[in-house]
């Protein structure tokens, strides 16, 4: 039989019980809707991840004042050593040529009022080459200046939250004057959100302000908390770390064999560890999907192994008028491939209607690729092949003579 | 055929049905075979049909050894050469008229076109032309069983077998399946192997052979084979077979 006839003969075969096939396609739909929708909320999850990575700064290292395991029995937090200065991110620059660039920063919270309102935020303490480190854009004004710096200026740069919270009418703020604490500050330009960290943490509440300003007239620390540095490229920021590693070691007079009193963290490494562990997650929903799709494939082979069976007399009668067994196997492989491909097809779009009120609903990002789509397919197909083999051989080894008889 | 035999091995007994035959059926011949159930028609009818093979013994069907052919070979000769006719007519049911006939030319690889020229020529050779989007259940029995003797005509086969085609039909209409059976054997020389247990039938036939306990007791000529169209002349009438 050629192609065209047996696909022909399949559907009709499949709509002669029409109730029976939808229900044993609604197994192939939820299967491929499950796996379509799994895989699009774990690559959603990853992509999401690697954008906030990609939002905190390529080939970033923070150095962080302070150890979890400092000196004694005493864990001493971070940023609470007084050992890490400004001149050690001059020494960086200069020592480590493969560190390109790095902003010096430290904080502390204050009230922030302006008018009639205010607002409880971290300020920051940093330079102008902490904005393009950390991938931070501006949506109106310009960061402050290096002279900001050196003369210790009241000028802030606010985040998102920040501006929101003081200016709910939405005014241009540059130029305005805002008060930290109590001291009245010049605002020169406000940022574009980032929204939340991984972790939940509101990236947008935050005033930036230089540095030595926190220093001399905030918190009166000589000391800073933590430098953003560069690294030149992504494949030597392990070389970078263990650089400025021995750098501040020697410069803090660190004796061989006592801890480091700061940490520096490699943020490639975090995103690296967070893709691996996304790209677990996305395996892992996968693959629970995968076992419904497998008994969606069982139920396939259910319905054959019972449409073989009433259909002995049809199988007897074909055999007779010169049938060959591969003929009679190869028309139930394709009416249950057919019956596979069907329900895959609309487990697709059942899916992808999913993924839709899970993005909708839940506010999460899915993100459904062709690939998973074209791969759906193939894979339906290659499980109606696989269920429908046996019960296509069970009716091909039929006797024709039993079954001409069978009633 | 020659020194059939076909034993049939249910594990602890062992059914002889057929022991030793010798019979030539000659290319053009109508014959009928009869006989007692259980006498071995059937298992005879299978050998011919290919359906089934000998235990021992050689059966050649054009000179063609049948008994050293693979299955695939068998069903292609099958689909070739040979058109069966049941008592059940075992039609494709939700299938119409014109697909039913169609079948046999779809294992044939027959293009589509060809197919279904050929399936409504074989239609009006039995006289259903009007009837080809009937389904089965539209249709009475004699019709039925023309529409299967159309299918069982579809590849232009040398040979017809026909296993009590008139078991399930009212005498008229049986007349009637016989007057085709006798037309295609004169006109289209299509050899005809009916097997019966009704006398009266046999008789259409041009030679009765008959069995019993898995061997030809009697194989004779009929003399004067009934002709079914002067028989369907003298019949009354009871109304239209429709």
């Amino acid at each position: 039989m050629d192609f065209v006839s047996i696909v022909r003969v399949a559907l009709r075969a499949l709509t002669r019980n029409k109730l029976r096939s939808a229900l044993t396609m609604l197994g192939m739909i939820i299967g491929v809707g499950a796996v379509i929708a799994m895989v699009g909320i774990g690559q959603g999850a990853n992509e999401q991840m690697q954008a906030q990575i990609a939002s905190m700064g390529s080939n970033l290292l923070i150095v962080q004042a302070g150890s979890p395991r400092a000196p004694g029995a005493v864990h001493v937090g971070w940023g609470a050593t007084k050992t890490l200065v400004y001149a050690d991110e001059a020494a960086i620059l200069k020592q480590i040529p493969l560190a390109t660039s790095a902003a010096a920063g430290n904080g502390s919270h204050q009230q922030v009022i302006y008018d009639a309102n205010n607002w409880g935020t971290t300020i920051t303490g940093t330079e102008p080459s902490f904005f393009p480190i950390r991938n931070w854009t501006f949506d109106v004004g310009a960061p402050f200046t290096q002279s900001d710096v050196t003369n210790a200026n009241n000028v802030a740069v606010l985040g998102a939250t920040v501006f929101m919270n003081l200016f709910p009418d939405g005014s241009n703020p540059v130029g305005r004057t805002i008060r930290i604490g109590k001291l009245p500050f010049t605002v020169v330009g406000t940022l574009q959100p980032k929204g939340q960290t991984g972790w939940g943490q509101d990236q947008d509440d935050v005033v930036f302000v230089p540095f030595t300003t926190v220093q001399k007239k905030i918190s009166g620390q000589y000391w800073i908390q933590n430098i953003s540095v560069t690294a030149a490229n992504r494949d030597v920021t392990d070389s970078v770390t263990e650089q400025i590693t021995a750098l501040l070691r020697s410069r803090h007079r660190i004796p061989p064999g006592t801890p480091d009193d700061f940490q520096v963290h490699n943020l490639t490494d975090v995103a690296q560890v967070a893709n691996a562990s996304a790209s677990v997650m996305t395996i892992l929903l996968a693959s629970i999907a995968s076992v419904s799709l497998l008994v969606g494939g069982i139920g396939i082979m259910n319905i054959m192994l019972v449409s073989v069976t009433e259909r002995t007399r049809e199988i007897g009668i074909r055999m007779a008028v010169g049938a060959t067994e591969s003929d009679v196997r190869r028309q139930f492989v394709i009416e249950a491939l057919v019956l596979a491909v069907i329900g895959g097809l609309m487990g697709i779009g059942f899916g992808l209607v999913t993924s839709w009120l899970i993005s909708a609903v839940a506010k999460w990002a899915v993100d459904v690729s062709l690939v998973s789509i074209v791969g759906a397919t193939f894979f339906s197909a290659a499980i109606g092949i696989f269920f429908g083999y046996y019960p296509a051989k069970k009716a091909a080894s039929l006797d024709p003579i039993e079954a001409l008889r069978f009633e | 055929m020659e020194g059939v035999h076909k034993i049939y091995d249910l594990g602890e007994i062992q059914v002889h049905a057929l022991r030793g035959l010798d019979v030539t059926i000659y290319p053009g011949e109508f014959v009928a075979i009869m006989g007692a159930s259980g006498g071995g028609k059937s298992t005879f009818m299978n050998m011919v049909g290919m359906l089934d093979r000998p235990t021992r013994g050689l059966y050649q069907l054009d000179g063609v050894d049948v008994s050293s052919l693979d299955k695939v070979e068998m069903a292609h000769l099958r689909n070739r050469k040979l058109g069966f006719v049941f008592q059940g007519f075992n039609l494709l049911s939700r299938t119409t008229a014109l697909e039913n006939v169609e079948l046999p030319a779809l294992y044939a690889r027959l293009p589509p076109e060809e197919r279904i020229e050929r399936a409504r020529e074989a239609l009006r050779i039995v006289g259903l032309a009007d009837r080809e989007h009937h389904y089965p259940s539209q249709l009475s029995g004699g019709q039925q069983q023309r529409v299967a003797i159309a299918r069982a005509l579809m590849n232009r086969p040398s040979i017809l077998l026909a296993d009590e085609p008139t078991g399930n039909l009212d005498s008229r209409t049986s007349v009637e399946i016989m007057g085709i059976f006798q037309r295609l054997n004169k006109e289209r020389g299509i050899t005809l192997v009916l097997v019966t247990h009704e006398p009266d039938i046999a008789q259409y036939a041009q030679r009765v052979i008959t069995f019993r306990d898995g061997k030809i007791r009697r194989d004779e000529v009929v003399a004067h084979p009934a002709v079914a169209e002067e028989v369907i002349k003298n019949m009354p009438v009871v109304g239209a077979d429709d």
